[in-house]
Order: C-alpha cells, then sequence, then structure tokens
C-alpha cells in the first residue's frame, strides 16, 4: 500500500493535495451552525447532479412530450417519484442553504479582505445557480413552467432598443415554443452545471488559499505555534468532517421528511397550477416563480411608477438588476475595522436584521397579489415598496453607517 | 442559549412558510381523505371508470397498475373497469374523439389524471356536489361551484333532479341560497355524499400512485435517519474531545 502510493505521488501530487487540503488544512475551531452549509451546499449539488443523470434518462425535451415524460418518471419509472422529488425538493433546499450561507457571511464579514474574491466567485456561483433554477423549470412544461417563463424572458422587452430582438432571440421564437424548451433543456442539464462545477472549484480554490473566517472574525494565521501550525485552528479531517457529516445527516433528515411527507410544501416547492401541461391558451390566475426569486420578482413589481422615463417596467428591471449587483460590492460598501457581528455596533446589527426581515417579506410578498392585503393595513405593493426602500438603503448607506457605528475591541485569539 | 433560538427558528420557517401558503380552499367542503381505506378507493375506481372515463381520460394511469395498488385481480379488472378490446397494460384513455368533444361539449373535457393535484380534492369533492337542473343552460344542468360549466350532471341519477334558489338579484349578482330537491335519485344525500367521496379518494390515489407507499417508506427513513443522527452526533463528539 505504501509502495503504492509512492508509486502514485511521484507522478500525481495525491498526498501532498490530501494533507494542503484535508488533513493538515487548518481551520478555525470555533465554527457554529451557520458553518455547516457549505459543506452541504456540495452535498446537495452532487445529489442534484446524480438525480439529475437520472430524470434525463427518462424525460424527453419536447413541448408535446415533456409533461408526459415527467408523469411516466412519477408513474411508470421504479422509484421514479422519489429521483424526481429528491431533484424538486433538492433545488428549493439548495437555495435555501445558499441564503443561509450568505447570511452567515453577512453575520460575520466573511465577504472583508482578505476575502473578496471568494465573496465574488460565490455571488456568481448564487446567480448562475439563479438561471439553473430558472430553465431547469421550465422543463415539466406545465402551465406555470410556461408562463412563468412567458414573464421573465418578457422582462427583457423591457431594454430599449435591443430588448424586444434580444427576448426573441432567448426564446428562439415569438412565444415560449419547442425550440425553448430544447435550448433550456441544453443550458440546465450541460452549460450551467459545468458551469457551476468549475465555479465551485474555484470558490473552494480561493477559500483554501486566505483560511475560513470564524464567528470571531479574526485571523487565526496572526497567531501560530512553532510549527508554523495556528494555535486555534485544527485540521479540518478529522475534526471537520466528522461534525459535517452529522450536520449532513440532520439536513438530509429535514430534506427527506419534506421528499416523503410533503414534497409540494403546500405549493411552495412545487406549485399547483404545474401540474397542468403547458397551455397557452389559459394564463394561471397569477404568475408567480418559486419563492427562492420571489425576493427579486417583488422588488421588480415594485416599481409602479409610470412617469419614470422609459417607463415602470425598464425600471422595474433595473431595480431588480440592481438588487442583486449591489451584493458584489459589499466588500467595499463596509467600512468597519471588525468582521464579525459580535464585536459590530448597534447601527450594522439593526440594519442587517431590517435587512433579513425585508428580504423574507419581499420574498412573501412576490407569492401574492400586489393589489391584495395579505400583511396589515397596506396593499402588497406597498410593503414591496417600503421593503425596496429598506434593501437599498442597507447596501447605498452601508459606507456612512458602518464608519459611524461604534465597534468593540477584538479578541487576540478566538473565544469560542 | 442565543444559539439554539437560532437554530430553532430556522427549523421552524419551512412549517411557517408552509402555513402562510395555505388558503385559496375558501368556500370549499371538507373532505376526509384516506388512501388506506381500499375499500372506499375500489368503490371510487368503479365511479370512476363508469361516469368520469367515457368522456375524461385519465391517460397518464394504467389500468395494471390500478389494479395491483387497489387489490383489484386482473380477471375482475377485465370484466369490470376495462373495455373488451384494451390490454391491462394499456393507459387509462377515451374512444371520443376531440373533434367530436368539441362539437357535443363546446370543449374537450380535460385529462383527470392529475386534478386532486391541480385543483385540491376539496374542490372535486365540493364540485361534484354542486350541480342543480338549469333549463336555461344548454346541457339542462349548471354548477353552483363553477357557473355555466360545460359538463353536464353525469351523477345525476345517483343524486337525483334539484333546482338552486337564487335571492337579490339587484345589480344582476345572484346570491346562492340553497338547493330545493324534485326527484329523489338512487341514493340518498348521505350516500351521494359518501359515493363523492370514494371517488375524490379515488382521484387522489389517481393523482399521485406514490402516495400509496411514499408515507410507509418514509416512516422507515425517518426511523433511519434518526438512528444515524444519534451515531453521527456521538461521533463527533468522540472526536472532538481533545479541543478546547
Amino acid at each position: 500500500m505504501a509502495r503504492l502510493m509512492e508509486w502514485i505521488d511521484e507522478r500525481f501530487p495525491a498526498t501532498k493535495v490530501w494533507e494542503e487540503h484535508v488533513s493538515k488544512y487548518y481551520t478555525p475551531k470555533n465554527f457554529n451552525f451557520w458553518y455547516y452549509f457549505g459543506s452541504l451546499l456540495l452535498l446537495v449539488m452532487v445529489l442534484q447532479i446524480v438525480t439529475g443523470i437520472v430524470l434525463t434518462m427518462h424525460y424527453k425535451p419536447d413541448s408535446s412530450l415533456a409533461f408526459a415524460s415527467v408523469e411516466y418518471i412519477m408513474r411508470d419509472v421504479p422509484a421514479g417519484w422519489f429521483i424526481r422529488y429528491l431533484h424538486s425538493v433538492g433545488a428549493s433546499m439548495m437555495f435555501l442553504a445558499v441564503y443561509l450561507h450568505m447570511f452567515r457571511a453577512m453575520l460575520y464579514g466573511s465577504y472583508k479582505g482578505p476575502r473578496e474574491l471568494i465573496w465574488i466567485l460565490g455571488m456568481i456561483i448564487y446567480i448562475v445557480l439563479m438561471a439553473e433554477a430558472f430553465f431547469g423549470y421550465l422543463l415539466p412544461w406545465g402551465n406555470m413552467s410556461y408562463w412563468g417563463a412567458q414573464v421573465i424572458i418578457s422582462l427583457f422587452g423591457a431594454i430599449p432598443v435591443v430588448g424586444e430582438g434580444l427576448a426573441e432571440w432567448v426564446r428562439g421564437d415569438f412565444v415560449i415554443s419547442d425550440a425553448t424548451l430544447n435550448r433550456f433543456f441544453a443550458f440546465h442539464v450541460i452549460l450551467l452545471p459545468l458551469l457551476l462545477a468549475l465555479l465551485v472549484y474555484l470558490h473552494i480554490v480561493a477559500l483554501h488559499k486566505t483560511g475560513s473566517n470564524n464567528p470571531d472574525g479574526v485571523e487565526i494565521k496572526k497567531q501560530k505555534d512553532d510549527k508554523g501550525v495556528p494555535l486555534d485552528g485544527i485540521p479540518f479531517h478529522p475534526y471537520y468532517t466528522v461534525k459535517d457529516i452529522f450536520g449532513a445527516a440532520v439536513f438530509m433528515a429535514i430534506f427527506l421528511a419534506i421528499v416523503f411527507f410533503a414534497p409540494e410544501l403546500s405549493g411552495w416547492f412545487l406549485e399547483k397550477d404545474n401540474f397542468e401541461p403547458a397551455n397557452i391558451l389559459q394564463t394561471p390566475p397569477d404568475i408567480v416563480p418559486l419563492w427562492y426569486l420571489t425576493p427579486y420578482y417583488s422588488i421588480l413589481r415594485a416599481v409602479t411608477f409610470e412617469w419614470l422615463p422609459g417607463g415602470a417596467k425598464l425600471w422595474g428591471v433595473m431595480a431588480m438588476g440592481l438588487a442583486i449587483v449591489l451584493f458584489f460590492f459589499l466588500p467595499w460598501l463596509d467600512r468597519s475595522k471588525v468582521k464579525s457581528i459580535r464585536y459590530r455596533g448597534w447601527m450594522y446589527k439593526t440594519m442587517l436584521t431590517l435587512f433579513a426581515v425585508t428580504f423574507v417579506m419581499l420574498g412573501y410578498l412576490g407569492t401574492k397579489n400586489p393589489g391584495h392585503v395579505d400583511l396589515i393595513w397596506f396593499k402588497n405593493v406597498v410593503w414591496a415598496q417600503i421593503g425596496l426602500v429598506i434593501y437599498f438603503a442597507f447596501f447605498l448607506l452601508m459606507p456612512i453607517y458602518t464608519q459611524l457605528d461604534r465597534t468593540k475591541p477584538e479578541p487576540d485569539r478566538l473565544t469560542g | 442559549m442565543m444559539k439554539n433560538l437560532i437554530k430553532i427558528a430556522v427549523l421552524c420557517l419551512l412549517p411557517v412558510l408552509a402555513m402562510a401558503s395555505g388558503g385559496g380552499d375558501e368556500g370549499l367542503d371538507p373532505v376526509d381523505i384516506d388512501l388506506a381505506d381500499k375499500a372506499s378507493l375500489q368503490r371510487g375506481a368503479k365511479t370512476f371508470v363508469n361516469y368520469c372515463l367515457s368522456c375524461h381520460s385519465a391517460a397518464y394511469m394504467r389500468y395494471e397498475r390500478m389494479g395491483t395498488d387497489l387489490g383489484i385481480n386482473e380477471q375482475l379488472l377485465r370484466e369490470n373497469l376495462m373495455l373488451a378490446t384494451e390490454k391491462p397494460g394499456d393507459t387509462m384513455t377515451v374512444t371520443m374523439s376531440e373533434d367530436g368533444a368539441k362539437k357535443w361539449f363546446g370543449v374537450v373535457p380535460p385529462d383527470l389524471s392529475l386534478t386532486a393535484r391541480s385543483k385540491s380534492p376539496k374542490w372535486i369533492y365540493t364540485y361534484l356536489r354542486s350541480f342543480y337542473w338549469d333549463e336555461s343552460s344548454g346541457t339542462g344542468w349548471n354548477n353552483t361551484l363553477v357557473p355555466n360549466v360545460a359538463m353536464p350532471h353525469v351523477l345525476y341519477r345517483l343524486q337525483g333532479y334539484r333546482e338552486a334558489k337564487f335571492e337579490g338579484t339587484a345589480g344582476g349578482i345572484r346570491h346562492f341560497a340553497g338547493y330545493v330537491e324534485k326527484t329523489p335519485g338512487q341514493m340518498s344525500n348521505e350516500e351521494y355524499d359518501a359515493a363523492v367521496r370514494d371517488l375524490t379518494n379515488f382521484m387522489v390515489y389517481l393523482a399521485e400512485p406514490a402516495k400509496l407507499v411514499r408515507y410507509k417508506i418514509g416512516i422507515w427513513v425517518m426511523i433511519f435517519m434518526g438512528i444515524l443522527i444519534i451515531l453521527t452526533y456521538a461521533t463527533k463528539k468522540e472526536y472532538w474531545r481533545d479541543v478546547h
């Protein structure tokens, strides 16, 4: 065995990579609940790829066969329903983990130097993931798939001059059609998964260069023993491998509970209207994307001011785009001297809490009719407008309130 | 303490969201769905095949699968639930042509495989108990849940004839004020409700045959995951003993 490893190591840096990235990769010893989601995302990604491969064995990317082929998977393919639910629930669980993973970065300032590139790569992954989910959602060819795609693609039409031509180019037709389904299938199963795999690899390479941040937001590499090992670091393996396996077991228990007992999750993970085949003559009463895209959908619909030059739709699309793009600038918008929420002052704590509540509220409103009253006092669209103001204030005022905020001194060592 | 509170809050997020999305079922009658009740499913299947399947297809469902799942052997299946020309492996389609259907009803009767999922069990149960005799409509039948629906009251022999009373036609809006029984059918009101409940129960099965096994397997999976959580936690604790 030892001789075999020697033989391999002379030709491929197997032992070196293992030590550098796993067995002698030193990680802060104080990771808490929020630090499970990175490894969980890797797990869900693998699960999505494996279930996705099995689904493509039975699925037919053809507008006259697609809907029936999904029902064929649900009924006639042995355990097909299980594979399909793993994949559909998996998409939502992935976004749940992504949002908690991103919130962790905002809690502990993980995006701040020297980890700006990890954050930017992560944000690109997030955007590719949204595209991946959007393309995948058309494939069952249900009525909500169809009309959801119709609405989102038509957003391109809001761009002046080239908009309509661009929308037509993306669809390959004047409306969502067989041509659209085929290309979305190609994007969903080949282009974006390849891109995601590459981006995730780069995200981890960048992470292993700087090392992980931690709930205290102090660099463990500043305090090393005489062998060069960080005093507050523990090797990733076995400590975090066994811890992450425990996290994975808890996460999968919740995941599988949904798969077996509530795969539709009352319409949050699978929408009712999608159990009817796509019908160009019958628009669903409310066209809404799935929950993970609704915060932005809310922002899009909150801009109702027709007096704006170019019309409300154009500004709505721009606001939606900006809402996502602003995340990229977090490392430079945040002027605080400390990273972790533990040592920040009341201003950042207040703003982050407000932002989190607003994000959830916008997500909820995005699934509702803007003209109805589902919260209190005001119509949904008014709450969405209030949410929009708070959302942008969080980012745009950040250079000011993070500088004014009175921070506490950071410790030299981890506090646990 | 704070950490645990956050954990609990996050774990609570899912069911809260699920609660929030409920609704849309206002004004519909509750129906007791029980897929473990094989006899009910069999009665529902009989009603479905005899009354619904003449015009509506259930094109994603195979006779054989239904027979196996509901405990109906092939001989009974062939004699009672299938046409002579059909094979057990066939899907439950209709012989009526789409053009013919358009001529007779104005629309092609929708496939019913997934209706329990695209509408809801409550919707089916309420809809089939909302027909009334209305001479002004094309088929002679109307429905209080879906006014001016193209579908006639297929189960009228069972339920009988009844008319609907409306009050307050001010502004052209009529308010429904109850049914008036005309000619009784083969069933009493209770028997009819029970028959429609069986049919609805069957259609819930029809929309997702996997439901019969999903919950049963799910319980074993949960037990397994529970053990796995305990074992992985114990392993973690053992490994982390020396970390301070």
